[in-house]
């Protein structure tokens, strides 16, 4: 199945370059709230790379994970931008 | 896998394959956003919205992979949970940036919050606009 | 503490709503199980008490599934708008924030409106005046005036299918009155 490998490379790539990008904005900032954001966006990839796999594989195991994971996203989110709000006035 | 792919097999196959890749490329979209936007708010268009889009066509490749009806409920309660919780993060984030003055005006062609906000720092009725 | 007694027909929704996810979680649309999902819902319902959301009691099957199909488009027209913006636009886009004045003064409308609004991509509510209902809108590439107006104009059109879908009878005989009279923004 040269197609399907094909397929799964591309994914990798893709969400390998989606990474590095986040985590890029994480390490330069410039402030609290962009790192904030762009380690939910690296959850997101996460959470593609979950969906990816239990679709090539067929099965849901990771689906629990996967809502996991964007809850603690929305969280940790909210969280900071309380924190930031009260910290500031 | 199958023992003989029927044509329907392929379809829902090449199906899967193009909301795979779509999927993921939202992704990529956002973290493209992230590197090239110049300011908090603009960042956080390209950041949360197409990781929308993005989870449900990964949901939809699921389902069409497992090839069952029974899952369907579970995968749009999954992608529920996200519709409601995406808008109340990027509500949060964006109002904090907005306050602590994370907004880069020069960016901005009209600010009408602005507005309001300085009129009532001036101590004038908060629900009445100018002009 | 006192509790505002809240009728089993407006609670009715939420414990709906907590069944579905039930059966969901479980991949099991059985009776027992329905039954039991029930059964755990209402005891979730009593022990962990929220205000309750006050509906209008009017909702329209057909309009809420023509709302979510046009949802949909929007969004998947938007992501990729979106997109475009970032990979060829990038650092030189140019933005807004533009106050919409809302029609609906119920809570849940201007709420549900605002979720829309930050779900679909290129609009974002920063900030919220709910003693005017009027929603403060973060736009994407807004350079003109017209710009700015066709951003009301989305707003309020989001809101006007909300309505048809789950507004109360006045708000909706406002809204059937304000199209016949005509060009209104």
């Amino acid at each position: 199945m040269t197609g399907a490998h094909a397929v799964l490379v591309a994914v990798g790539v893709i969400l390998t370059l989606a990474a590095g990008g986040t985590i890029y904005r994480i390490a330069v900032g410039p402030s609290l709230l962009d790192r904030v954001l762009a380690a939910d966006v690296l959850l997101a990839v996460l959470g593609a790379a979950l969906a990816t796999e239990m679709a090539v594989n067929r099965h849901l195991d990771n689906l629990v994970l996967l809502i996991a994971v964007s809850v603690i996203g929305f969280i940790g989110s909210v969280a900071v931008a309380r924190f930031v709000s009260d910290r500031r006035g | 896998m199958d023992p003989s792919p029927t044509p329907l097999d392929l379809l829902i196959d090449l199906l899967s394959i193009v909301c795979i890749l779509a999927g993921c490329l939202m992704s990529l979209a956002a973290a493209i956003g992230l590197l090239r936007f110049p300011d908090l708010l603009s960042r956080m268009h390209a950041a949360t919205k197409p990781q929308v889009l993005g989870l449900l066509l990964l949901l939809t490749a699921v389902g069409l992979q497992l090839r069952s009806w029974a899952v369907v409920p579970v995968l749009l309660v999954a992608w529920i949970f996200q519709l409601l919780t995406v808008p109340v993060a990027a509500h949060m984030v964006g109002r904090a940036g907005y306050r602590t003055r994370h907004v880069h005006r020069e960016l901005l062609t009209v600010d009408e919050l602005d507005e309001v906000v300085q009129s009532a720092a001036r101590g004038e009725t908060p629900d009445g606009r100018p002009e | 503490m006192i509790r505002k007694r809240i009728s089993l027909r407006q609670e009715l929704p939420l414990l709906v709503w907590l069944v579905v996810v039930w059966a969901a979680l479980w991949q099991d649309f059985s009776p027992g199980n329905l039954l039991f999902g029930a059964l755990i819902a209402v005891v979730v319902a009593r022990v962990f008490y929220l205000p309750p959301v006050e509906l209008s009691g009017r909702f329209s099957l057909p309009q809420a599934l023509l709302f979510a199909a046009i949802f949909l488009w929007d969004v998947l027209l938007a992501s990729f708008q979106v997109f475009g913006r970032a990979v060829f636009s990038g650092p030189r886009v140019r933005n807004a924030i533009v106050a919409v004045p809302l029609r609906s003064h119920s809570d849940l409308m201007v709420t549900a409106t605002g979720h829309v609004l930050s779900l679909v991509p290129g609009s974002l509510v920063v900030e919220v005046d709910r003693s005017t209902s009027t929603l403060y809108v973060h736009a994407l590439h807004v350079a003109t005036p017209a710009d700015v107006q066709r951003i009301r104009r989305d707003v309020r059109r989001t809101e006007a299918w909300l309505i048809r879908v789950m507004g109360s009878k006045t708000e909706l005989a406002a809204l059937r009155g304000e199209s016949v009279k005509g060009t209104e923004p």
